[in-house]
């Protein structure tokens, strides 16, 4: 068995707005072996940013996590006070953010900007040797060595996302999350920067959490994956299992509603509505205004809902699961 | 073969831009650089590239929003029944031109007036082209809303546009669009901003509204996946230029040129077992290739309406 890196546990974490509190994560559990990639798919405001915000304890100052255990390497990461998450922070778990593109200091050059976050965590490196480091980052994710002399807007919006990832991994993360990395990008530059992505990982072996709503992506990048629904995951397991038989009924919308270029071209299924507001958590099957031929069970608020395993290591919502 | 209802013959858009000292030192931009295509009624056609490749710029020259500096447009006038340049326009038939040809923007939170109603944006084209009476105008869009799939109307007339979704959004974008009764909708991106889930439906919506109002739409996106979804036939361009263009499944099937096949090789796949290899191409090489061939600059026909830039068609055959 494989050596597990990440561990997160039953995880809940809700914010506290001036209308109620607003469940965000609900329930969420997965784990992450050394040298894995994990997907997390779903649509805008599923959780999936929030997820990610609570692994590295960065949530907004309203965002409460009420249970749950995020372990990291053998240590707990919630609760941890402010002094003891910064030298977890990019030398644990590091982040490529969605706005990889506003997310450099306009005034300051690129190659200081990541010197910055090495001296943080190796104070007692050289500056030779930290150039070195930035040099040999830059090379791995397909830039120049010159560009560490430059500044943010002398880059173009590709070779920008390429610098973020080299800042993701200055410090020798055991697990990088990668949210949405490449949408703003067009079609070409997104394949190198998933090339660049998937190489550095396999080199590396690092523990990668792809974030996307762009389940091609996620078919491409990952080998176990997990779809999120108002909050919670519907179903987990490996990407090929889920992708040759979804077992919930989003999931199967969401693979008839992506286009592609390969193979006959099919009529897509688009999935109307929209998600349920998360204020004051209902109970029952959130998605049952939304799905295709729901059962009066299913509408039913005191259906039991959770995940349970469909064949090894597959798992999906028990209400969809029944259903059929 | 049908009617045409657009002709675009050498379209080019340069723009001049000066630097140095005074700006003494003047180069030329050719954003769009001699392209021609044509869309029979009823179709559509999707222009596809990489970010700045000229995509947008086309777009707005064709709805008259920058002026072109080359080539011709003809656009077919239904009551001479035949085509028509716009050069010969003069102002009144200019309005009136300007009413059948629209567009959608790509970005639904940008491209709509927060400080307007749902109501006063769509109203907006009517009163500015002066039709019907207010009564009448006010019909029009209420059951443009229904067409769009906003119903009850009611509900979004004196709404804002930040209490709207991005879908909803994109849905008023295309009522204020369709409210003119066009015959031809030029639509950049617009469902590059949605959600996948609200995406289809919105492509759907337009292609019904084709079909049913005998609308062509010529569609610009970097997702060759989308354009198959959306278009009968599809023009890939590069650097200003158009180096491809058939049929949709043609197209996809029979990629010619090394810059469809690398386009079309670089979108992901829905499929984990599927092993997608990325056609190698090196830009600056096909740079130069058609920089050189300044002589050779048409397109030639390999059968079934299939068009391929002659550039470097040879030894590629």
């Amino acid at each position: 068995m494989s050596q597990i890196v990440l561990k997160v546990d039953n995880l809940n974490m809700h914010y506290e707005t001036s209308e109620g509190n607003v469940t965000a994560v609900k329930d969420v559990s997965f784990s992450i072996n050394k040298g894995e990639s994990f997907g997390l798919v779903g649509e805008s405001g599923c959780g999936k940013t929030s997820v990610a915000m609570s692994l590295l304890q960065l949530q907004a100052d309203n965002a409460k996590i009420s249970s749950g255990s995020i372990v990291l390497d053998g240590q707990d990461l919630v609760g941890l006070s402010e002094n003891e998450l910064r030298k977890v922070r990019w030398d644990g778990i590091s982040i490529v953010f969605q706005g990889a593109m506003n997310a450099w200091n306009p005034v300051v050059k690129v190659g200081e900007q990541i010197r910055e976050a090495i001296r943080e965590h190796y104070p007692n490196n050289s500056k030779l040797e930290n150039t070195d480091k930035i040099a040999s980052l830059f090379e791995m994710v397909g830039l120049e060595k010159s560009t560490m002399d430059r500044f943010p807007h002398e880059l173009s919006g590709g070779m920008k996302q390429r610098a973020v990832i080299a800042l993701a991994l200055s410090c020798d993360p055991k697990v990088v999350i990668a949210d949405e990395p490449t949408t703003a990008l067009d079609v070409v530059i997104q394949d190198q920067i998933l090339k660049e992505i998937k190489k550095v990982q396999e080199l590396l072996g690092l523990s990668l959490i792809y974030i996307s709503h762009d389940i091609a992506v996620i078919a491409e990048m990952t080998d176990n994956m997990a779809v999120m629904y108002a909050g919670r995951i519907v179903e987990k397991g490996p990407t090929n299992k889920i992708f040759s038989s979804p077992k919930h009924a989003y999931t199967r919308l969401l693979l008839e509603s992506t286009p592609s270029v390969v193979g006959e071209k099919k009529k897509l299924r688009s999935l109307d509505g929209e998600p349920p507001s998360l204020i004051d958590y209902v109970e029952g099957c959130t998605f049952s205004p939304r799905c295709p031929d729901p059962t009066e069970e299913c509408k039913n608020s005191s259906i039991p809902m959770g995940l349970i395993e469909v064949e090894p290591g597959h798992f999906a919502d028990q209400c969809c699961v029944n259903c059929k | 073969m049908s009617k045409n209802l657009i002709e675009v013959t050498n379209l080019e858009k340069y723009f001049e831009i000066s630097s140095g000292m005074f700006g003494r030192n003047k180069a030329t931009v050719k954003a769009v650089d001699g392209i021609s295509f044509s869309i029979p009624f009823g179709e559509s056609l999707g222009l596809v590239g990489q970010s700045g490749c000229g995509k947008t710029t086309t777009a707005r020259a064709l709805s008259l929003l920058d002026p072109k500096t080359g080539g011709d447009v003809n656009f077919y006038n239904q009551e001479t029944e035949s085509m028509q340049s716009i050069d010969e326009l003069d102002d009144v038939e200019l309005k009136k031109f300007r009413r059948n040809i629209q567009m959608i923007f790509q970005d639904p939170y940008e491209s709509l007036n927060p400080r307007w109603t749902i109501k006063d944006i769509i109203l907006e084209p009517l009163n500015i082209h002066n039709i019907g009476e207010l009564k009448d105008r006010e019909e029009a869009v209420v059951e443009i809303l229904k067409t769009v799939g906003l119903t009850p109307p009611e509900n979004y007339l004196p709404r804002y546009p930040h209490e709207l979704s991005g879908g909803q959004r994109q849905r008023v974008s295309i009522a204020r669009t369709l409210i003119m009764k066009p015959k031809f909708v030029i639509c950049d991106e617009p469902t590059s901003m949605l959600d996948v889930s609200i995406r289809i439906s919105i492509m759907d919506l337009m292609l019904n509204l084709a079909k049913d109002l005998e609308v062509s739409y010529l569609y610009i996106t970097h997702d060759l996946a989308v354009a198959r979804y959306m278009c009968n036939r599809i023009a890939v361009m590069f650097n200003g230029k158009i180096v491809e263009i058939a049929e949709t499944e043609e197209l996809l099937k029979n990629p010619i040129h090394p810059y469809t096949k690398r386009l079309i090789s670089s979108i992901p796949v829905p499929d984990p077992t599927y092993d997608r290899v990325v056609y190698d191409l090196d830009y600056d090489e096909l740079d130069s290739i058609i920089a050189k061939d300044t002589e050779n600059i048409g397109m030639i026909d390999i059968g079934n309406e299939h068009f391929v830039a002659t550039h470097d068609v040879k030894g590629l055959l």
